[in-house]
C-alpha cells in the first residue's frame, strides 16, 4: 500500500499498538534543555528510575542562560542559577552528553541538534519544548512533549503515543522577493487559523518547500507547532543530505552511503493518501506581520487591521486592546520601540545574512533598542568569520551571545511595559516578552528594515 | 510515583471562554521559580489574576477571584485551550489550584498529555455544548454544580446530559491512576527486543561522535 512520509516513520518505531489510538513508539534521541530537563531528572531520580541509554541523550543550556557578553551561570532570571547549576549536576550524573556555557557547540536546541547532525532523516526525536517539530525539517518524527513524557522517554526509550492524522500542505508556484519561509507560515497559520492543524502530522510539500534551503525549512517546521500541528514535517533529499555531510554526529564513510540509501526511501508514495491536503499559492504570499495576540491574528504587510472586529468576537477585542490597535488601524507605518532577531525560528546563519543585507551602512532608528541573539554560538562564529557582527553592530544592534534570550520573559531581561517590538520569533502571547510586551511577528529582513525605519515596514520598499 | 485516579468529579465549573488560551497565559514563566513541580497554585493565570505580579492584590474581574467561583474545580473553556510552550507547570498549577477537569472544543495535544499524565481530565466538547454549560452555571455558579463521570463518559449540567470520548489508554490511565511509565516497563521484552533489532538495522544511529570541533 501506498505510504506517507509520516507513515513510514511511525511504523518504522512502532513497537506495538496499545489500543486503537495509542502505540508504543521506539525513540531514537531525547534533547533536554535547563528550563525543564533538571525537573524530570531529579524527579527520576527521587522515584529510583535510571536513563536507559544516555549517549541517545544531550541537553542545552539555552533557556534562562544570558546572553550578555562575558556571561556566567549568574542570570537575570530570579533563581535561574539554580535551574543550570541543577541541569549540569543532574546530566553528568546521567552520563548525558551536554552543550554547556562556554562550550562552542552552545546555543538553542533546535539550532545545536542539526548543526550537530543529531537529528537525521528517520529518527524520532523528542524533546520537552513545543518547538521540537522545528527538526522535522529534516524528513525525522520530532516532536515537543511534556515533563512526565520525557521522563517516560529516558526510562523506557519509548512513548505511548496517539496517532495523529496526516495532512499535506502543499506550496505552489515561487515565492515572490523579499518572501521568506516566515511568511509562508505566517500566512498559512491566518488562512486556516491557530487551531488549523490539530490533531495532524503534517508534510510541507512542493515546489516552493523543495527550493528551501534547510535552514528555511527548519523555520517552515518550526510554527508547525503554533499551526497545532502534532508536527510538521519535510521529505529529505540532495539538500538535506549536503547539509548533514561532515556533521559531528552524522555517519560517515559506508555508513554514510547505507543511511543515504535509506533516507532516499522515505518520501512519501506518489500516490499516497492524506487525511487532508491543503494547497497554497506563493503567488498570493506577502511579507507578513501579526497585529494580534495570536500567530493567527496576521496579514500582509500592506494590509491594515482586520475590520470584523465586533462584540461578536471578544477575544480579538481583548488582543486589539492588548496590542493598543484599532480595527482599520494600518500596520505599515506603525511606530515601534525595539526590533528582536533572534529565537530558534529565525536566528540562523542565512536569517542574519538576510538582516545584515538590508542594514549594511544604515542605521536604526533613534531611540530605537535593537538587539541580535544569534542561535548557536557557531551561528555567531561563522557570522562573525564574514563580519556580520560588525554590521549589526555598526547599525546600532547589541550583538550577544547565544540563547533563547528574550524570545519568552522569565521574570529576567524584558521589553518593557507596551513597548512595541518587531521580532523574529514565533509566539506573540500577551507578556510573551515582557509584562505587557507588544509583539508583532514578522521576518528577519521585515523586522530589520523596520528597526531602520523605527516603524513596521514593507521589505519590499528596500529592494 | 502515584498518581491520582479520577472517576468522577462533582462541583463549581468556571468558564474561559476565549479561543487559545495558551500555556503562557495559565501559568508565566516568571512565576515558575524552582526546579520544582509544587508551589506553582499561586502562579496560576497570574497575568490576569493579579492587579500587580509583586502586590499579588487580585484583580476583581477575574473570574476565579471571584467569591461564587472560590471551589471551582472545573474549567469551561474555549477551544485550542492550553495551546504554546509544552511546560507541563500549566497542569500543576491547575491542579494545585484545585481543578480536576477541564471542558474545551479542543486542546493543546501536549496540554492534554500531560493532563493524562497527572491524573487531570480534559473533556473534549462541541462548542455549542460547552457554551450551553456555561450559560447555565451562570445564572447560579455557586450552586449550579457541574457532574463529570469518567466511568460514564458522561458530564450533567442540570438538564444538560452529554457523552463524551475520551481514548482508551487515557481513559485506563486516569480511572487507575497508573503511572504510565510502570506500565509502558511491562512491554520491557518488546522494547529491548526492538532496541537490538534497530541497532542492527540501522548501525548508524549508534555511532559516536565522529569528531569533536
Ligand atoms: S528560542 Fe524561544 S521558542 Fe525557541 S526554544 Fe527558546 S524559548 Fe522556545
Amino acid at each position: 500500500m501506498a505510504s506517507t512520509l509520516f507513515d513510514k516513520l511511525w511504523n518504522e518505531h512502532l513497537i506495538e499498538r496499545q489500543d486503537d489510538h495509542t502505540d508504543l513508539i521506539y525513540i531514537d534521541r531525547i534533547f533536554l534543555h535547563e528550563r525543564t530537563g533538571s525537573i524530570a531528572l531529579e524527579s527520576l531520580e527521587a522515584d529510583g528510575r535510571q536513563v536507559f541509554c544516555p549517549e541517545q541523550v544531550f541537553c542545552c543550556m539555552d533557556h534562562i542562560v544570558d546572553t550578555y557578553p562575558g556571561r556566567g551561570d549568574d542570570t537575570t532570571m530570579p533563581s535561574g542559577r539554580d535551574f543550570i547549576v541543577a541541569t549540569r549536576s543532574a546530566v553528568a550524573e546521567a552520563g548525558i552528553t551536554l552543550f554547556d556555557l562556554g562550550d562552542p557547540r552552545q546555543g538553542i536546541v533546535h539550532v545545536v541538534s542539526p548543526e550537530q547532525g543529531i537529528v537525521q532523516p528517520g529518527v524520532t526525536l523528542v524533546c520537552p519544548d513545543s518547538h521540537t517539530c522545528t527538526q522535522g525539517a529534516f524528513g525525522a518524527l520530532a516532536w515537543g512533549i511534556g515533563s512526565s513524557e520525557a521522563e517516560h522517554a529516558l526510562v523506557t526509550k519509548s512513548l505511548r503515543v496517539q496517532r495523529p492524522r496526516t495532512m499535506r500542505v502543499r506550496f505552489e508556484g515561487a515565492l515572490s522577493p523579499a518572501v521568506s519561509a516566515k511568511d509562508m507560515v505566517l500566512y498559512l497559520i491566518a488562512a486556516f487559523g491557530a487551531s488549523g492543524g490539530s490533531g495532524y502530522a503534517i508534510e510541507f510539500a512542493g515546489p516552493a518547500v523543495e527550493a528551501l534551503d534547510m535552514e528555511a525549512r527548519m523555520t517552515l517546521c518550526n510554527m508547525a507547532v503554533e499551526f497545532s500541528a502534532f508536527t510538521g514535517i519535510i521529505a529529505p533529499d540532495d539538500t538535506t543530505f549536503s547539509y548533514l555531510r561532515g556533521r559531528p554526529y552524522s555517519p560517515t564513510g559506508d555508513a554514510l552511503a547505507q543511511a543515504e540509501n535509506y533516507w532516499r526511501s522515505l518520501r512519501s508514495d506518489p500516490d499516497a493518501q492524506f487525511g487532508r491536503e491543503l494547497v497554497i499559492d506563493c503567488a498570493d504570499i506577502e511579507p507578513s506581520v501579526t497585529w494580534g495576540t495570536s500567530p493567527e491574528h496576521c496579514v500582509p504587510i500592506s494590509a491594515a487591521v482586520p475590520l470584523s472586529v465586533g462584540s461578536d468576537d471578544p477575544a480579538r477585542e481583548r488582543a486589539l486592546r492588548y496590542m493598543g490597535l484599532a480595527p482599520g488601524q494600518r500596520l505599515s507605518g506603525l511606530a515601534i520601540e525595539a526590533a528582536f532577531i533572534g529565537s530558534c525560528t529565525n536566528a540562523r546563519l542565512s536569517d542574519l545574512r538576510a538582516a545584515a543585507k538590508v542594514l549594511r551602512g544604515r542605521r536604526v532608528a533613534d531611540g530605537l533598542r535593537a538587539i541580535c541573539v544569534p542561535g548557536s554560538m557557531q551561528v555567531r562564529a561563522a557570522a562573525e568569520a564574514e563580519g556580520l557582527d560588525r554590521v549589526f553592530i555598526d547599525a546600532g544592534f547589541e550583538w550577544r551571545e547565544s540563547g533563547c534570550s528574550m524570545c519568552f520573559y522569565a521574570g529576567g531581561e524584558h521589553f518593557g511595559y507596551e513597548q512595541r517590538v518587531i521580532s523574529t520569533t514565533n509566539r506573540n502571547f500577551e507578556s510573551r516578552q515582557g509584562p505587557r510586551t507588544r509583539t508583532h511577528l514578522a521576518s528577519p529582513v521585515t523586522v530589520a528594515v523596520s528597526a531602520l525605519r523605527g516603524c513596521i515596514t514593507d521589505p519590499r520598499d528596500f529592494l | 510515583m502515584s498518581i491520582d485516579a479520577f472517576h468522577r468529579c462533582t462541583g463549581v465549573a468556571a468558564a474561559m471562554l476565549r479561543p487559545n488560551i495558551d500555556t503562557d497565559a495559565i501559568i508565566p514563566s516568571r512565576e515558575m521559580k524552582r526546579v520544582s513541580k509544587v508551589g506553582l497554585g499561586e502562579g496560576l493565570f497570574a497575568g490576569e489574576r493579579y492587579l500587580a505580579a509583586e502586590t499579588r492584590e487580585p484583580s476583581p474581574d477575574f473570574v476565579l477571584n471571584q467569591p461564587e467561583y472560590r471551589d471551582c474545580c472545573i474549567l469551561l473553556a474555549g477551544p485550542n485551550f492550553g495551546c504554546g510552550s509544552s511546560r507541563e507547570h500549566a497542569v500543576w498549577a491547575l491542579k494545585e489550584f484545585g481543578i480536576r477537569a477541564i471542558v474545551a472544543p479542543s486542546f493543546g495535544a501536549i496540554f492534554a498529555n500531560n493532563c493524562v499524565r497527572n491524573g487531570l481530565l480534559p473533556v473534549t466538547l462541541a462548542q455549542a455544548q460547552v457554551e450551553d454549560v456555561a450559560d447555565w452555571v451562570l445564572d447560579a455558579p455557586a450552586n449550579n454544580h457541574v457532574t463529570i463521570d469518567l466511568d460514564l463518559q458522561r458530564l450533567v449540567a442540570g438538564a444538560i446530559s452529554v457523552t463524551f470520548e475520551v481514548d482508551a489508554g487515557a481513559r485506563q490511565m486516569l480511572l487507575n491512576g497508573l503511572d504510565a511509565i510502570a506500565l509502558t516497563q511491562t512491554r520491557w521484552n518488546q522494547i529491548a527486543d526492538f532496541d537490538r533489532k534497530r541497532r542492527e538495522s540501522h548501525p548508524w544511529l549508534y555511532q559516536q561522535e565522529s569528531s569533536m570541533p
